[in-house]
């Protein structure tokens, strides 16, 4: 991909200095172990430190809790970089903090800042964020895993399942109905749920693509939480939920046109190098219009992504216009990826075939972007109502 | 003790260089920019000494154009303490002499009194290899280049260098001059947090002229020209077929 200049009304000196440090970092801590990650099926707890010390999971959070208090722009910086690996397990893996921790950082009580929110953030802790369900994902309203009160604690039973970070994570934000009288979003509220709570069990699940993360289904059998680990109040955790969302959209999109840039730059190569017919590839019209293809979707999607942060972190449109542009940017991102990585395999031949290339594992990991943090189909749906279509 | 690195703003060593049209030069406009990643070490190597107790300050002092203030802040927040931009040039295509970054850096150690310069044994854009000697001999201070370890005792300062064949240890009185190699250690990545406390670290602008030093080039490039092409290779079908070809064009 055409590397371009800083926008300067997107990215201050901060945003680029941090950049160049964590290409870097990922270019000698992360890149060249993916593969044995990938094997291992989960990711070595010092590598959370690492890009802890690094200021990674605080990115976003305030320095009062050891974070950097960086803007939006900060967190895109730190997805672009990050998914320069090219494997999606790792990034979701690393990641699952930025799911996982705001509730507690921006709804928690101080003793939960303290004890869970700052170690997550200095890369000592992992945590996981569990909403999805067996009988339910994208319909949170629907989720039936229920916190009845007993005294000071809560008794929690259920089942939560595709939780990232959930075999090794310390902390789990849990969304529970706290009220069994109340249907569909009311009575939803979020528990903080330590992974070493009695009852608590899991499961390692075995998937399509982003292997180096620890995915696994939880049960939860009679667990005592103390009442203190509610987060935020009683009954919203569907707004919670929600306001979650629509950061996790923005980082997902921006993870899938880097993912993207991946096979473009993986599968440009390999074109200028391979000889077909006396020429190289990428000198034949039909891989050369192949190319530019990628790289006009990559620019399309990533474009796009920055106009809505900018206009997000400035305030310049209703929350239902923003909504349904991150929702639509979700879509042209997963999209964009999807079709660089089909393009990329075909144009790498029977080598894009092969385990090794970014482009065979970035084809197995196109499917949980358009599925994971709100599936295709519910962002269109979303989209359209807060257009009032 | 305070201990002063130099640290030059160079070419980005993933970047693909591009000669200039007219030869005389490398085309560094709108090309990444960062620092020489043997001053790197070399930041690295003083933090090192502070962190151990061995120093108390570590001043960085970058000279060249303004942008290079780019560079000590990425010193700054890898931890070095205050930094000094001299600004000698105003265009980046103009390159500072080592002689007169020398005699620059001389007059900043007669003005700040460190007991110990680290810096890169070369820059990776000119490899000129000579800065450190050079002020080494405009100061009358010990030299030790080629820094694979560094051990500061009081008075004395051992170092293993790398020299053709093997490593050679020598011992040399403070003050001193070292210049490291690239096995010295390994850099610290700049964290997001020391990058924006970096921002508040002291950063003082002076010019070539604040120290009476002339940085008019004594050098004349004649010319520069891109490596050449390389060329494909041919597909042999027997070993006496490549012993002939090799005899061909006079390798054996």
């Amino acid at each position: 991909m055409f590397e371009l200049s800083p926008n300067t009304h997107y990215f201050s000196e901060d945003h680029t200095a941090f950049r160049h440090a964590l290409r870097a970092f990922v270019d000698k801590e992360i890149t060249p172990n993916v593969p044995a990650w990938e094997d291992a099926g989960r990711m070595p707890r010092e590598i959370f430190k690492k890009i802890g010390d690094m200021g990674v999971q605080g990115v976003i959070c305030p320095t009062n809790l050891g974070g950097s208090n960086g803007d939006f722009f900060m967190q895109i910086v730190v997805s672009e970089e990050l998914s320069r690996c090219g494997a999606g397990g790792v990034c979701a893996s690393l990641g699952s903090h930025s799911i996982g921790n705001p509730p507690i950082v921006n709804h928690g009580s101080d003793d939960l800042k303290t004890r869970v929110a700052m170690p997550v953030i200095a890369g000592d802790k992992i945590s996981a964020l569990a909403i999805t369900e067996p009988g339910g994902g994208s319909d949170v309203g629907a989720l039936r895993t229920n916190a009845v009160r007993d005294g000071d604690h809560f008794i929690v039973n259920g089942e939560k399942t595709f939780i990232t970070s959930g075999m090794q994570a310390d902390f789990f934000t849990v969304a529970v109905r706290t009220d069994a009288q109340k249907a569909g979003h009311g009575g939803i509220s979020f528990l903080m749920i330590e992974g070493d709570t009695p009852g608590l069990g899991r499961t390692q699940l075995k998937k399509m693509g982003w292997w180096a993360s620890d995915t696994a289904h939880l049960t939860f059998d009679n667990c005592r939480v103390p009442v203190t680990n509610l987060i935020g109040q009683e009954g919203e955790g569907f707004k919670n939920a929600m306001m979650n969302f629509n950061a996790e959209r923005l980082t997902i999109a921006s993870q899938a046109y880097s993912f993207a840039e991946v096979c473009y730059r993986e599968a440009l190569a390999w074109a200028q190098d391979r000889q077909a017919f006396g020429k190289p590839l990428s000198q034949q019209q039909v891989i050369r219009h192949k190319l530019v293809d990628m790289a006009m979707k990559i620019d399309a999607a990533k474009t796009l992504t920055y106009d809505i942060v900018y206009r997000h972190i400035h305030k310049m449109d209703p929350l239902n216009v923003h909504i349904a542009r991150t929702s639509m940017a979700k879509i042209t991102a997963t999209d964009t990826m999807q079709f660089c990585a089909d393009a990329a395999v075909q144009i790498l031949g029977g080598m894009g075939y092969m385990q090794g290339t970014a482009s065979e594992r970035i084809y197995r990991e196109t499917k949980v972007l358009s599925i994971g943090g709100g599936t295709d189909e519910i962002m269109r749906n979303l989209a359209s109502s807060q257009l009032g279509i | 003790m305070k201990v002063l690195v130099p640290v030059k703003r160079v070419i980005d060593y993933n970047v693909k260089v591009r000669v200039k049209s007219d030869g005389s030069g490398v085309d560094l406009a709108n090309v990444k920019m960062s620092m020489n990643p043997f001053d790197e070490i070399a930041v690295e190597e003083a933090i090192r000494l502070k962190e151990a107790g061995k120093a108390d300050e570590v001043i960085v002092v970058s000279i060249g154009v303004k942008q290079a203030q780019e560079t000590l802040r990425t010193a700054l927040a890898m931890g070095a303490d205050r930094a000094i931009l001299v600004i000698a040039a105003d265009d980046v295509h103009q390159d500072i002499e080592p002689l007169a970054v020398a005699k620059i850096l001389k007059a900043v150690v007669e003005a700040e009194g460190p007991g110990l310069v680290i810096a890169g044994k070369q820059a990776i854009d000119n490899d000129m290899n000579a800065t450190g000697q050079m002020l080494s001999a405009l100061l009358g201070w010990s030299q030790g280049t080629f820094a694979s370890e560094l051990d500061v005792d009081g008075d004395t300062a051992v170092i293993t260098r790398e020299v053709d064949g093997g490593l050679q240890t020598i011992k040399i009185k403070m003050p001193a001059i070292v210049t490291a190699d690239l096995r010295l250690n390994e850099p610290r990545y700049a964290s997001l947090p020391n990058i924006m406390k970096a921002k508040k670290k002291p950063l003082d602008e002076k010019t070539a002229a604040d120290f009476g030093v002339d940085v008019t080039p004594r050098l004349e490039i004649v010319k520069t020209t891109e490596p050449a092409a390389r060329s494909a290779g041919i597909k042999v079908g027997s070993v006496d077929e490549l012993v002939a070809k090799l005899k061909e064009v006079g390798a054996v």
